[in-house]
């Protein structure tokens, strides 16, 4: 299984407590993760299903460049974080 | 009781008249998000509020009980980019980043929604903004690719107005993309604009329609054929709905650069702008904030100060500039967070705020 987290920022938003979800592409992992609050999906990626220009998608401690990479495998043990870039501030 | 909505960097304030020139801030909605733009129904007393979050995005409410509550709307989307063909190496970004202009069409029970976004997109919503639809033709018409952004990385369409005596006729600006209509209720779209003078392209480029930049696209609802424009350079009216333009001598002291440009609802002989200085400067002509009035369709210009700030940097943005619905009350905010209004058609200004976020747009809510 991989484990999703939101930072608390997007949970000022959108309840997203942290998820156990199914491994799989990065686009099938957060797909998961975002079965439960279906909104939450605009508000990491674009309408391309990218990751959003000022959010930073982190798996384990690398992070995750290009942001239209999303076939990018998310194996077995992994942590997704989703935080806000610093850029958008 | 009035209401004027100024939508901020840092929220969209609500603010409340008690009696003559006594403003108050009844409501701070959405505090320390930045809102884009609001629109409120007449009709359906719906109230819309556009945000561009910094980090997550373009969020779009509503509220049916003028501002007591929110609900969460559906966000207009672009389709996904093609890999392949005229559309695949397209510059611009295929997702929307801003919501910037709003109008609405059809009886009550019918109401049409429309949003003109940034990249420069038209959707329409029949179900209050629970879903949209793009406007197809028009995002996927190939002089797109000339357009240009103007003040952002991208061109926006921050300008829709509905011709009153046939609402299937629709007016959009863009900067920098022009004028464009659709008299077709959305489904097909022209580039308008003959007389126009654009000195940012090269000179063979100068009076083509499709590359100019509308600061702002103002109508006059009673006689709607006239309608008046802030151009980048120049100021310019037409009295065939668009088509044709005559431009106008700006005021000598003032020059005729700026962004907002208002049209009297009634006399079609009367509108107003808030010059700037030169597009290298963008604050008041001479660091002296006015406000400029023509009553003869833009023959001369009368210049007001009085209640004005003469050493001032304020920027007035494009949505930066509004009138009441009764015609009575004039309102202009800025980017360093003032915010002013007249009640005497813009000879005399009375200031309500001067700490608020900066200002993107204020607009007086309808009743």
């Amino acid at each position: 299984m991989v484990t999703v987290e939101f930072a608390n920022s997007l949970q000022r938003h959108k309840p997203c407590p942290p998820q156990q979800v199914s491994s799989g592409s990065l686009a099938q992992v957060l797909n998961a993760a975002f079965t439960a609050e279906p909104s939450l999906r605009h508000y990491v990626l674009d309408d391309q299903g990218h990751i959003r220009k000022h959010v930073a998608v982190f798996i384990d401690s690398q992070i995750h460049l290009p942001r239209d990479a999303m076939a990018q495998p998310v194996r077995d043990g992994c942590k997704v974080l989703v935080i806000q870039s610093l850029t958008g501030g | 009781m009035q209401s004027l909505l100024v939508s901020t960097r840092k929220g969209l304030f609500e603010l409340l008249a008690h009696s003559a020139g006594a403003w108050t801030i009844a409501a701070h909605h959405f505090p320390g998000e930045p809102v884009s733009q609001t629109f409120t129904d007449a009709l359906t007393g719906h109230w819309f509020a556009a945000l561009r979050l910094g980090h997550f995005g373009v969020k779009l409410y509503r509220s049916t009980d003028r501002g007591k509550s929110w609900q969460e709307m559906a966000c207009p989307a672009l389709p996904p980019q093609p890999t392949q063909g005229f559309w695949a190496d397209d510059p611009t970004p295929w997702s929307v980043e801003m919501i910037w202009s709003f109008a609405a069409t059809g009886p009550a029970h019918q109401r049409r929604l429309w949003a003109g976004t940034m990249p420069a997109a038209v959707f329409y919503s029949d179900d209050g903004g629970q879903s949209w639809t793009l406007c197809d033709s028009f995002w996927r018409d190939e002089k797109r690719k000339q357009w240009m952004g103007g003040g952002n990385d991208y061109p926006g369409l921050h300008t829709l107005l509905v011709n009153p005596v046939d609402e299937s006729h629709l007016t959009a600006a863009i900067s920098c993309g022009g004028i464009w209509e659709s008299r077709d209720a959305g489904c097909s779209w022209q580039s308008i604009g003959q007389g126009f003078k654009a000195d940012f392209v090269p000179p063979e480029l100068i009076s083509e329609p499709n590359v100019q930049d509308p600061h702002r696209v103002s109508r006059c609802t009673a006689q709607p054929a006239v309608m008046w424009t802030q151009l980048h350079f120049g100021l310019y009216r037409s009295e065939d709905h668009g088509q044709h333009w005559q431009q106008l001598q700006g005021h000598p002291e003032i020059g005729d650069f700026g962004f907002p440009i208002l049209a009297d609802p009634v006399n079609p002989e009367r509108g107003w702008v808030v010059p700037a200085q030169s597009d290298t400067h963008r604050y008041a002509p001479g660091a002296r904030m006015c406000v400029a009035r023509t009553d003869d369709a833009g023959k001369t210009w009368q210049v007001f100060r009085s209640g004005l700030p003469q050493q001032s940097y304020d920027l007035i943005y494009r949505h930066g500039l509004t009138l009441s619905a009764d015609g009575q009350a004039l309102a202009i905010a800025s980017t360093t967070g003032n915010l002013w209004l007249s009640s005497d058609a813009g000879q005399q200004w009375h200031q309500i705020s001067q700490h608020l976020p900066p200002i993107n747009a204020v607009m007086f809510a309808a009743n």
